[in-house]
């Protein structure tokens, strides 16, 4: 991702496509807006495991635990106590970034599945504990019918509020990858030990990568409860993590856009196929291998090299 | 129940004994999933689905047979048969293309599999609660150490040291053992002295799903088998199999007997948390030995 995939040209059609969400919802059934808000927060959960994923190289395996914290932090703060909205809005994603350089304190010190294997174990750590704290959290039930003010209380509110809250989110991962700091990131996530050879400090930089991915999981969590009014203890089960996994490699992880679409994937195959039969898994699953054996580089990595001028990111040492 | 009952030494034996039995469960599964770690890098989430077929198929082994004795040791003895053969086909159908690609393709695989076997297992057992009966002479408690012992959890007690030392002496003695132990420790090598690298694998694959069939058919009598009791011990297997050492074998059964036993402990502690002490324990363990108890093959 060295080059920019972004740049004056590709950027009108990006306009384009803001501003033909802006107009939908009164065009659309109430379904629809509801799925494409869903696809705009897994969209920007999944950008935000690419991070660390594509960007970052670490098997970042328990994403889901910091979108379900910042999820429930936000629902605890609306249903428990009289703070107002914005302080919810503000305070759960940083909680779920202080829980990620926690988490991140420990695992950065391992590599690859060791790495992956701690954070399934501290991650899984918070869900028990959510699962099983009937007073605080609900338990297994969760929380529904979390109260929302009346600027979000139609769906079409939240749509607009979700689209512009994601589309800022987005921007800022863009600004991110293309500063010196994602530049390192990459190179980092290349060969580690040339990185730590001239002087940078990699530790650091995985963390901060970490810190970064899960503070926007955490905003993805925050615009699941505008969405949604309620969380579960799924929203932190290891089974969502490995979901959103898989979006960023459906997608194409070394693509800027490709999780997102990945996500996208995800949402319309789980709604659509789901209507027809309840064996949606199966489909998925049959998907995923035929993936795996004709796509390797993800929808869009293979989308940009069969048609894009530029070409998706370097794959010559990946993450292997 | 008041602390000061269930404190007792015969509480906490008896206790101790049940985490112990849960641990062979654990062990028998998890050895599976190390067998295939250490052999081929690849840490198979499609592992509980396989040990849900196990319970399954057992269940219907058992069923065909009226739910006499004869069916439970039939159910035994074919149903991680079944479990061995489905994983054989998927792996000469599809996963032995892949061996040469990316290690978290690899790992997409087995979670495409997991979903894929998850979904079939619902269209040929449905989404119902099943349960199998063990034989008589396996049913009840005994008494031991002054309270009450299920006797199928004292079977559990016997089976799993058998089934280690089956496993130490096929990976020890056996020839075919040996070149699988080479093949973790160095399979370029392997390959190099004329040994086919790709069969060996298979053969790994199938021994630890077997496994893991095993451990489907042997918890069977003792859970209601169901839908999701493949996610409930996959993370489980994880966890035990990085407590232990990756694709350490000995290191799985020290890891199912701290799992086994903390959660034991727990439930009798605090039962509201039961769940959070295994993981606890392993998040202690993994900070102070990252790379887990024994040694591991990697």
């Amino acid at each position: 991702m060295g080059r920019t995939i972004l740049n004056w040209k590709s950027f009108l059609p990006l306009l384009a496509i803001f501003l033909i969400l802006l107009i939908l919802p009164p065009l659309l059934p109430r379904f629809y807006t509801y799925i494409i808000a869903l696809m705009f927060v897994t969209g920007l959960l999944a950008m935000s495991l690419n991070i660390v994923v594509g960007h970052g190289g670490l098997f970042q395996f328990h994403h889901a635990a910091f979108y379900g914290a910042s999820a429930y932090t936000f629902a605890l703060i609306l249903t428990k106590t009289s703070l107002p909205l914005w302080i919810g809005f503000i305070a759960a994603p940083i909680v779920a970034a202080v829980i990620g350089l926690v988490i991140g304190l420990f695992c950065v010190r391992l590599t690859r599945l060791y790495f992956g294997m701690l954070q399934i174990s501290l991650g899984s750590l918070i869900w028990a504990i959510v699962f099983r704290w009937y007073h605080f959290t609900g338990g297994d039930d969760g929380i529904h019918g979390i109260p929302m003010p009346p600027f979000l209380s139609s769906l079409t509110s939240s749509y607009y509020f979700i689209l512009i809250v994601m589309a800022i989110c987005l921007a800022v991962i863009y600004l991110i990858f293309k500063s010196p700091f994602g530049t390192t990131l990459l190179a980092i996530r290349d060969n580690p030990q040339r990185c730590e050879a001239v002087g940078i400090n990699v530790r650091r930089h995985q963390l901060a990568a970490i810190v970064i991915a899960t503070f926007f999981a955490g905003m993805a969590g925050v615009l699941f409860v505008v969405l949604e009014r309620s969380v579960f203890p799924d929203l932190l089960f290891w089974v969502l993590s490995l979901e959103i996994f898989i979006m960023c490699l459906l997608g194409g992880w070394f693509t800027f856009l490709g999780p997102f679409l990945g996500a996208a994937i995800m949402v319309s195959l789980r709604t659509f196929v789901g209507i027809y039969t309840e064996y949606w898994t199966l489909i998925l699953g049959i998907i995923l291998i035929l993936l795996i054996f004709f796509l390797p580089e993800g929808v869009m990595g293979f989308l940009l090299e069969k048609f894009g001028s530029q070409v998706a990111g370097p794959r010559e040492r990946g993450i292997e | 129940m008041d602390s000061g009952y269930i404190l007792t030494f015969a509480a906490l034996s008896s206790q101790f004994l049940v985490g112990l039995s849960r641990a062979m469960i654990l062990f028998i599964v998890c050895s599976g999933m190390s067998f295939v770690l250490g052999v081929l890098r690849v840490p198979n989430v499609a592992h509980g689905s396989l040990y849900m077929i196990g319970a399954f198929s057992a269940f219907s082994i058992s069923t065909l047979f009226g739910g006499s004795s004869t069916g439970f040791w039939l159910a035994l003895i074919i149903s991680p048969l079944v479990v061995a053969l489905v994983s054989l086909i998927a792996e000469r159908a599809l996963f032995c293309h892949l061996y040469e690609r990316e290690h978290l393709m690899l790992l997409l695989f087995t979670f495409a599999l997991m979903l894929i076997l998850g979904d079939l297992v619902k269209l040929t057992w449905g989404a119902d609660y099943r349960s199998i009966m063990a034989p008589p002479f396996l049913r009840g408690s005994i008494p031991i150490f002054g309270s009450s012992f299920p006797r199928y959890n004292l079977f559990l007690l016997i089976v799993g040291p058998v089934v280690a030392i089956s496993l130490y002496l096929f990976t020890n003695k056996t020839k075919i053992g040996k070149i699988a132990r080479a093949a973790a420790v160095d399979r370029e090598m392997v390959g190099a002295v004329g040994i086919n690298v790709s069969w060996v694998f298979a053969a790994a694959f199938v021994i630890g799903c077997y496994l893991a069939g095993l451990g489907g058919a042997l918890v069977a009598p003792m859970v209601s088998i169901t839908l999701g009791m493949d996610h409930d011990i996959i993370i489980e297997a994880f966890l035990i199999v990085t407590i232990g050492g990756l694709g350490n074998m000995w290191g799985a059964l020290v890891g199912s007997l701290i799992f086994g036993i903390t959660q034991a402990f727990g439930v009798l502690f605090w039962p509201q948390f039961a769940i959070v002490f295994p993981y606890l324990a392993v998040v202690i363990i993994l900070i102070l030995r990252p790379t887990g108890m024994l040694k591991s093959v990697w």
